[in-house]
């Protein structure tokens, strides 16, 4: 096997509280290797996004990560970077997407600006230079060049979610995390950007950390799977296996709450 | 089916804003929900089922076309009958965070439509009818009574949304997206209750969702909808086993499903079928063929 792209260890991370502290994630370990989609599964409230944040770097006091944990990106300890450090493993190596990320392009500026302003600050780009590159971007996710000229509310909920992720993808990130990418869009749209996004780092050779509660969705795009309850990884598995011999009763349970398309549960 | 529907539309139209840039949430839309079953109206966002509910709860008039309450045309009504409409059509809504007041106990949600909607409920015994709502509904009434909705999670607070409306002893029940905002492992259990309260006490069940794996486990009607139009309807089971109109086909194909992998080539959408898809079904569809007994679809 190849050295793992990202290598998470015994991460616990607290919610300091008044009188006692909350344990979020607690002593969950996982490895993604290069170009592999690892999913994330559990209900709200189990800790999924918790890490997420962890490993871009994004949690502020009250969460605070316990010192055994380490999370390691290309052997480099991300808890230990500074800030200068910080600010350029960030997109450029880790890119994140949100499930209302749609939302966070800024309604003023037209696309190309914002394209325009990543590759500026990172990679010192040229305006001309910068709008070859929105525009090859763009392509990838199937929007015609010519719209970088329009502004957020011009585009389909949809279609501002793949800008969102043109825009992650535009620094060659070494892994993408997701947090619930596709949750607020109709299965139609859904399953066109997962489908891109597989193609493209089937291409592009990144890595993704996909997190959902949609089992079903899940299998269909992850390779491996790690299953979360209050806070632990209670599973941890290939799609297949999780899918076709699920071992831990939290993972029977929640294949058994969907409802099959083709009558009965899912298990 | 047989029997005269509870509510029906016929050939609704509902256009918002005028000249070229109206929108037509709903054209020429046409349902009806019968005692003790369940129709289920999927579709997109922006396809028009919530101006469906809302013309079926009265918040909206239809722009053409007629609503029935029993064979009586609503627009018909008299202040009594126009009464009798509010009570007997109840509705749940999507966010249980939201739809109930963050001020009052769940015991006052549920003792306001008893004293507004039923005069037959004597004050004597409001407190013993607020208690067996909530058994109804399968929660703990000493416990859950004098609470606030913020102590309550999700799945409870639609619980008590639930009995809230049957508080008013409705007829039919309109619930527009009741699971979308729960978490999975509790969604079951709210639409097995959905499912019991329509057999016991002969609801009419109008369950809108875009989530149309829940939709088979809840409705034995279907009605999907999309730009406006009601694309192909009937037997929930035919419709989703055989589908016939191309946007049945395309929701149907894009529902996560295990067994298939987006690796496969073969399951692969092509962005310019979609495209064509929603381009065609979005025309104005006229003809309806009938593919089978109790199986119905839309063509230009």
């Amino acid at each position: 096997m190849t050295a793992p792209l990202l290598s998470v260890k015994n991460l616990t991370i607290d919610y300091i509280g008044e009188e006692k502290d909350f344990r979020a994630v607690d002593n969950v370990s996982f490895d993604v290797a290069p170009g592999e989609v690892f999913g994330l599964a559990g209900e709200s409230g189990c800790g999924k996004s918790t890490i997420a944040f962890a490993i871009s770097r994004l949690h502020k006091p009250p969460a605070l990560i316990r010192r055994e944990s380490t999370i390691l990106l290309n052997g480099r300890d991300v808890l230990d970077l500074d800030d200068k450090a910080l600010r350029d493993f960030r997109w450029r190596e880790v890119a994140m997407v949100f499930q209302s990320a749609m939302n966070s392009l800024n309604p003023v500026l037209r696309i190309e600006q914002q394209f325009y302003d990543v590759l500026k600050t990172h990679k010192g780009m040229s305006r001309a230079q910068a709008r070859d590159r929105t525009a090859e971007m763009l392509k990838l996710v199937d929007i015609a060049p010519d719209r970088m000229r329009d502004y957020p509310h011009q585009f389909s909920g949809g279609m501002r979610q793949r800008i969102v992720i043109a825009i992650c993808l535009a620094l060659d990130p070494r892994l993408v995390v997701m947090d619930e990418p596709t949750t607020a869009l109709d299965v139609v749209v859904q399953r066109e950007i997962l489908q891109r996004i597989n193609e493209l780092r089937r291409s592009l050779g990144f890595a993704v950390l996909f997190i959902t509660h949609d089992l079903g969705l899940m299998v269909q795009f992850c390779d491996r799977i790690g299953i979360m309850l209050a806070g632990k990884l209670v599973e941890q598995n290939t799609a297949e296996a999780i899918y076709g011999s699920p071992e831990h009763d939290y993972t029977k349970q929640l294949w058994a709450s969907f409802p099959s398309l083709h009558g009965g549960v899912l298990l | 089916m047989t029997g005269q529907p509870i509510l029906a539309l016929d050939r609704v139209t509902k256009t918002f804003g005028h000249g070229p840039g109206a929108v037509h949430a709903a054209r020429s839309i046409s349902f009806s929900l019968h005692a003790g079953r369940a129709l289920a109206l999927v579709g997109e966002s922006g396809s028009g089922k919530t101006t469906c509910a809302r013309m079926a709860m009265r918040e909206y008039l239809p722009t053409d076309g007629k609503i029935l309450f029993k064979g009586k045309a609503v627009e018909a009504a008299n202040a009594a009958e126009a009464a009798h409409y509010r009570r007997a059509v109840q509705m749940i809504f999507q966010d249980p965070f939201a739809s109930l007041n963050p001020a009052h106990t769940i015991a006052y949600h549920l003792k306001r439509p008893l004293l507004l909607h039923r005069p037959d409920v004597k004050r004597s015994e409001i407190d013993a009818t607020v208690r067996a709502l909530l058994q109804q509904v399968k929660l703990d009434p000493d416990l859950v009574a004098p609470k606030y909705p913020h102590e309550l999670s999700g799945g409870q607070r639609q619980r008590v949304n639930i009995a809230r409306a049957l508080a008013a002893k409705p007829e039919v029940i309109v619930a527009d997206e009741p699971t979308s905002m729960l978490d999975v492992s509790v969604r079951l259990g709210v639409l097995n209750l959905l499912s019991e309260m329509k057999q016991e006490m002969k609801l009419g069940l109008l369950y809108i969702t875009h989530d149309i794996a829940t939709a088979r486990y809840v409705a034995e009607d279907i009605a999907v909808m999309y730009a406006g139009q009601i694309v192909e309807w009937g037997n929930v089971g035919k419709v989703i086993d055989s589908p016939a109109h191309p946007y049945t086909k395309l929701l149907l194909s894009a529902v996560p499903d295990p067994d298939v992998r987006f690796d496969d080539p073969s399951v692969r959408l092509r962005p310019e079928d979609v495209e064509d898809i929603r381009r065609q079904s979005a025309m104005t569809q006229d003809r309806i063929v009938e593919v089978d007994p109790d199986h119905f679809v839309r063509a230009a």
